[in-house]
């Protein structure tokens, strides 16, 4: 048992916001890759269903008819596994890591220390982009070399891409943080937010053709940023006779209403302590 | 600004906090100087942990005067903040990271810190630097909690129920380590269950119950000379007789002149738990505390 240093005299300034959040977010993705759950049920899951789907679905050479068109059934699986993808690396993860931060006291640590609550979120967005790109890519580069499937090649439609990423990711995100208080507790997050997540796949037209579905259930998706997703995924990702009737607007104003509602409900209701410490 | 001027490290008067009808705090006065090792004795409901997270900022109080380090915890910055070291009751995260990297994360939250190496050997777990929090043990995790909580290089440290559930040993070797601490002159707030602990800890103790502060002084002085009144017991004439005296040495040299041989000779010094226990029955505190819940 040795003693610590004695304390110097002089007090240096409090480290600032933007470098804490990038301390944070190497600290987050770290830890975030060490969990074997988070990593199989966020990170892996897309990749692996788009496996299993388009092999089953695409045994000897099987494709896709839509109008006079006929593609891979990869090719149409990749859309709704990436918007799938978005929806785990941003919404699910965040609702289930925040809610046991929340119920271990880890929240509660974070809190007694100088580091501002910007950076921790900073952090969050973080491990949420550094995870969802890795994903994301991995999925990309599993449908393109095993798969076959024929990558956007215009400028117009990656960058359609890339903003129903981005707008799809934000929205999960704060979603995320502000559904983080809904489980009771951490250890009933994963019970609570995977079926939600699971649910919104099948009705949103990830698994399924949107067009097979029943009225009332697209009725019932629509509400949900999900299927938005798919569809902004779909019009970059599949050719125009198949994709064409895509309401892009409408994804946009879904997703960026959610955007805004989670930011709101997340900022307003957000608790660093458990429901049952006061 | 580590210097020991600019007034008491906690300053408390008159502090109320009730939940619904409960008043957990019930005006409380409370005065920690720098440099100085306060414990909080009380039974479980008695309001220090409401106090102590009052005072670390977690909770806004009702009514009363708080002042940590000359500032309203209430409104203070982030600055005021590095200046605090927080070790807060059994917290179960931080699973996946290892000791090393812990300690030099949370390291890197403040303007001054201490060497992470240096405080991950000034709190033992030098052979634990790799190990991932969720493998250590209950004493080992403390200790971690410990470390993350002096990293900063605070001026004053919030200790809350640190001892719980370590076997002996551990608690020896964990008193040593606030030892060092009060070495280094940082001020402590501790609150125990554990009446060993604060005698071989505390420069005062402070005992609350019902939300108030019943009684405070030194481990030897407190409750008071009556308190510490010493039994003498002997046996004479068959029969066991017993004296409550301030003076035992004179009691028992006036028994050998009288008896030559005193049998069954024994002379009892209340421990402080015996006076920590008829403080409590004097604040007519409740007889049976609940069980507290476990976190």
């Amino acid at each position: 048992m040795s003693t610590v240093a004695l304390p110097a005299v002089r007090r240096a300034a409090v480290p600032g916001v933007l470098r804490l959040g990038l301390v944070r977010a190497a600290y987050e993705l770290r830890v975030f890759f060490r969990e074997r759950d988070a990593v199989v049920f966020i990170f892996a899951y897309p990749v692996i269903m788009m496996a299993i789907f388009a092999t089953v679905f695409g045994q000897d050479g099987a494709t896709v008819q839509a109008g006079d068109v006929e593609i891979p059934f990869a090719q149409y699986f990749l859309p709704g596994m990436l918007a799938t993808g978005v929806m785990l690396s941003s919404f699910q993860s965040l609702a289930i890591s925040i809610s046991v931060e929340r119920d271990e006291g880890g929240l509660k640590r974070l809190r007694g220390t100088p580091m501002p609550a910007s950076a921790y979120f900073l952090g969050k967005i973080g491990q949420v982009l550094g995870s969802g790109l890795v994903q994301t890519a991995i999925l990309l580069a599993v449908a393109a070399t095993l798969f076959d499937v024929t990558l956007p090649s215009t400028a117009g439609d990656w960058a359609t891409f890339a903003w129903v990423y981005l707008l799809g990711t934000a929205a999960g995100s704060v979603c995320g943080v502000a559904f983080s208080s809904v489980p009771r507790s951490g250890r009933s997050a994963s019970a609570v937010v995977t079926p939600i997540v699971l649910v919104l796949q099948f009705i949103s037209g990830v698994f399924f053709q949107w067009d097979s579905l029943p009225t009332w259930m697209q009725q019932v998706a629509s509400v949900f940023p999900l299927r938005w997703l798919v569809e902004g995924m779909q019009a970059a990702f599949l050719p125009d006779a198949v994709a064409g009737d895509v309401d892009l607007a409408g994804a946009a104003l879904v997703l960026g209403v959610w955007f805004v509602a989670g930011l709101v409900v997340g900022a307003r209701w957000f608790r660093w302590r458990r429901r049952d410490d006061g | 600004m580590t210097t020991p001027a600019g007034g008491p490290a906690i300053e408390v008067a008159g502090l109320r906090k009730h939940y619904g009808p409960k008043q957990a705090v019930d005006g409380l006065d409370l005065r920690v100087d720098r440099g100085e090792i306060v414990a909080i004795l009380g039974p479980n409901g008695a309001g220090k942990t409401t106090t102590v997270e009052i005072l670390e900022g977690y909770r806004h109080r009702d009514d009363g005067h708080v002042r940590v380090l000359g500032e309203d915890p209430q409104t203070a910055g982030r600055v005021w903040r590095s200046r605090l070291g927080i070790v807060l009751q059994g917290t179960n995260d931080l699973a996946e990271a290892t000791v090393g990297e812990l300690v030099r994360h949370f390291s890197r939250f403040y303007p001054d810190p201490r060497d992470p190496d240096g405080v991950i050997d000034a709190v033992g777990l030098r052979e634990k630097v790799r190990t991932r929090a969720r493998q250590l043990s209950g004493g080992q995790r403390r200790r971690l909690d410990v470390a993350l909580g002096i990293v900063g290089r605070p001026e004053l440290v919030f200790l809350d129920e640190p001892t719980t559930g370590f076997d002996p040993q551990a608690r020896r070797s964990f008193w040593d380590l606030v030892e060092g601490l009060r070495a280094d002159g940082t001020t402590i707030l501790l609150t125990t269950h554990y009446l060993e602990e604060a005698e071989r800890l505390a420069d005062r103790v402070v005992v609350v119950a019902s939300g108030r502060v019943v009684a405070e002084g030194t481990p030897a002085d407190l409750g008071g000379r009556d308190a510490r009144r010493a039994l003498v017991r002997w046996v004479e004439d068959g029969r066991r007789h017993e004296v409550r005296t301030d003076d035992a040495s004179r009691t028992v040299a006036d028994l050998l002149a009288r008896l030559g041989d005193v049998p069954g000779l024994e002379v009892l010094r209340p421990t402080l738990e015996d006076v920590y226990l008829g403080l409590l029955q004097g604040a007519d505190a409740p007889a049976d505390t609940p069980v507290e819940v476990l976190r």
